[in-house]
């Protein structure tokens, strides 16, 4: 996994609350077999004026041109502003991977859901929570500055404005560790592969058709 | 001290070990895995030269891109036309292979959607803690586990260690007490609580459904209600063991049997919330206070009565709420104030896995006996669950009742809830669905999901509009 350490990034907005996976990305384009290229295909339904098709070149497709993200100002973004409860929905951890794609590296907003949130973790995508009146604040100073710019500091655990204000975030401390490092948490795990076969040969004796195996047949 | 919840007891069952980071490693007795959210998780194994841990913990079925007429079932995956779909089942097929993973292949009688052959074929049993690479594993709670939807990282997480890195989650009690009025399912049940709650309401909370209405319902019942916990924002919900329970679970393939099986029912019956235990949160609703429910917007919460009118935006203080509600109204075609009755249907969907299973398609055909679908209606389909639910209606001559009032009978898949087959709505077309998710798009680009139980669709489908299931 990418870490994450410090980014400066232009911001982009997503202004309404619960934004779902099947917004983020559509169900047409969960076929893939692959964990990249989902970027061209973020917010399709939104982003676009005609119906995506996978593995379609969307160079020639008609944009919606009232779609914030289609927007001159806000091209290049890698700080997605939304509203509360972004992500809900599936578990489709394609939502971050086409987030990822797209070139956002972290999410600010007041809540999210819960599978979303973990999967962003997974994939280098910092999602920051702040209070619905700072988020409300944000989006009033970006909107009313082209350019507008944050800079996320995961280690000081810090939000900084263009004008120099500071906000602090909480994040979970294993999951900053991961972040900061870049860990792959499965290499982690498998350091406690003594206590996870110890707690099976407990559990056996306990719950033995715990341990039932499926079989073909 | 005071006492402990479901959770509470789940939790510390499969408890590996807690860090001092405030994580934890919980151990994962049952995961079942689908096409859609598995390939990049084999192909992370294979890169990282690892193989699964415990193998036979693990059940495979496709279920998102099947399709779902005879015809194109008829030849097996070399038949699945579009040709995305075919090479991502196969792909599935290939790594069960390759790894050794038991696969319910796409015409073997037990495929079906993953969260209707779990507990259908015992392989999900009470006191598990069950994950999948889908939302909606939240179903399985219905047993008393502890089962909730997982990423692709997680799922190859889970294969790899048999476990998951996790962080405990708040407890939330949803009490029903009282009893449903006749017509009132357990779909009602579920969407009223989310229209209550809201699709946030739940999270960060696992969620106990509790009450007379749980402890009246069926096992198939509360895997409807379990079902759409998600939708209430909570990953995982669940329902206490009870006979019930216990008496759904016996004789199920991968039941325990014998002496197994009396010291499995033995311990399951201490699977309920002590009296004394201490939920962070409690929600309670009069059972009996409930509708027919029907949503109208894009969001689960956006769901009201049968009987009521579609919201005025112009009532709404809130600036994102309301303009929540416009963009609905918009996406959705509907005016303000118009009432659910006036809402023409051009689709029926009944199906998915909130109501696929035996009793919903009992219920869908109790209503269609003897009458008709509506000309206006284009299309209803009737998508069983799973092989055996299908084999089980058809022994009970359900499919001949459906088929005569002029509903389509096809083979098992997820078919419309999601549309990633065949089976999807036409841009601006209003469906009758007894899914899970009516978001923009969800069905089909530019289609209207409304949010119904199996005998509201099936009555919306006859009458070819919004009806009160209770008035036919």
């Amino acid at each position: 996994m990418k870490s994450f350490t410090q980014h400066k990034g232009i911001v982009a907005p997503m202004d309404r609350a619960n934004v779902d996976t099947d917004m983020i990305i559509p169900k047409n384009f969960l076929k893939s077999i692959k964990r990249t290229g989902f970027g061209k295909n973020l917010f399709d339904e939104l982003r676009y004026l005609d119906e995506g098709q996978p593995d379609q070149d969307c160079s020639q497709r008609p944009l919606n041109m009232d779609f914030p993200l289609n927007f001159p100002r806000y091209s290049g973004a890698s700080v997605l502003l939304a509203r509360e409860n972004f992500g809900c929905g599936s578990s489709r951890e394609h939502a971050p991977w086409a987030l990822d794609d797209y070139g956002f590296r972290a999410i600010i907003a007041p809540s999210y859901a819960d599978i979303f949130f973990n999967n962003s973790f997974k994939n280098g995508l910092l999602p920051i929570i702040l209070s619905a009146e700072i988020v409300d604040q944000l989006f009033s100073e970006m909107y009313a500055s082209e350019g507008y710019e944050l800079t996320i500091d995961l280690a000081a655990q810090v939000v900084t404005t263009p004008a120099g204000e500071s906000f602090s975030f909480e994040v979970d401390e294993f999951r900053k560790h991961c972040l900061l490092n870049g860990l792959d948490d499965i290499g982690l795990t498998l350091q406690e592969a003594d206590s996870i076969r110890e707690y099976e040969e407990r559990r056996k004796q306990q719950a033995p058709w715990l341990f039932g195996a499926i079989v073909a047949g | 001290m005071a006492g402990k919840t479901l959770y509470d007891k789940l939790w510390e069952a499969h408890l590996v070990k807690e860090r001092d980071d405030g994580s934890a490693l919980i151990y994962i007795d049952r995961h079942i895995i689908h096409e859609v959210t598995t390939p990049q998780a084999f192909e992370g194994l294979r890169m990282a030269g690892r193989k699964p841990w415990r193998v036979d913990s693990i059940l495979a079925t496709p279920d998102h891109n099947v399709p779902t007429t005879q015809k194109e079932r008829a030849s097996g995956v070399d038949g699945i036309e579009d040709s995305v779909s075919r090479i991502q089942v196969k792909t599935l097929d290939d790594n069960c292979d390759e790894f050794g993973i038991v696969e319910y292949k796409i015409n073997d009688q037990r495929q079906g959607i993953v969260h209707v052959i779990g507990p259908e074929s015992g392989a999900c049993l009470p006191g598990m803690t069950i994950v999948c690479g889908d939302s909606h594993t939240a179903t399985d709670g219905a047993l008393g586990a502890l089962a909730h939807g997982i990423g692709t990282s997680e799922v190859e997480h889970v294969m790899a260690t048999q476990c998951l890195v996790a962080k405990k989650m708040k407890n939330m009690l949803i009490r029903v007490d009282g009893e449903l009025g006749a017509g009132v399912t357990p779909k009602d049940v579920v969407l009223a609580i989310i229209g209550k709650i809201g699709t946030a309401g739940g999270t960060g909370y696992a969620v106990e459904f509790g009450g007379q209405v749980f402890l009246d319902m069926s096992m198939e019942g509360r895997m409807t209600v379990c079902n759409m916990a998600i939708e209430a924002g909570a990953r995982a919900g669940m329902v206490a063991v009870d006979q019930t329970t216990i008496d759904y679970v016996k004789g199920r393939t991968y039941a325990p049997k014998g002496e197994q099986w009396e010291m499995a029912v033995a311990e399951w019956r201490e699977l309920v919330s002590d009296a004394d235990a201490q939920f962070d949160k409690v929600v309670e609703i009069d059972g009996a206070s409930i509708k027919p429910q029907v949503s109208w917007g894009t969001s689960p919460e956006m769901v009201l009565p049968v009987d009521a009118a579609v919201p005025d935006p112009a009532a709404e203080n809130d600036p994102v709420k309301k303009a929540g509600i416009e963009r609905a109204l918009q996406y959705m075609g509907l005016a303000a104030g118009q009432k659910i009755t006036d809402i023409h249907v051009d689709k029926v969907f009944i199906g998915s896995c909130t109501n696929s299973r035996i009793e919903d398609i009992r219920a869908a055909a109790e209503v269609a006996k003897g009458r008709k679908v509506a000309a206006n209606v284009k299309e209803a389909m009737v998508v069983p669950g799973s092989g055996l639910v299908k084999a089980q209606a058809e022994a009970e001559g359900l499919d001949k009742i459906l088929l005569e009032a002029g509903f389509q009978w096809r083979e098992p898949g997820c078919s419309m809830c999601l549309a990633m087959n065949a089976d999807k709505l036409g841009n601006g077309e209003h469906c009758a669905s007894t899914s899970n998710r009516n978001f923009e798009g969800r069905q089909g680009y530019g289609g209207r999901t409304h949010l119904v139980s199996p005998a509201m669709a099936a009555a919306a489908a006859i009458a070819g509009h919004f009806v009160d299931v209770r008035d036919l």
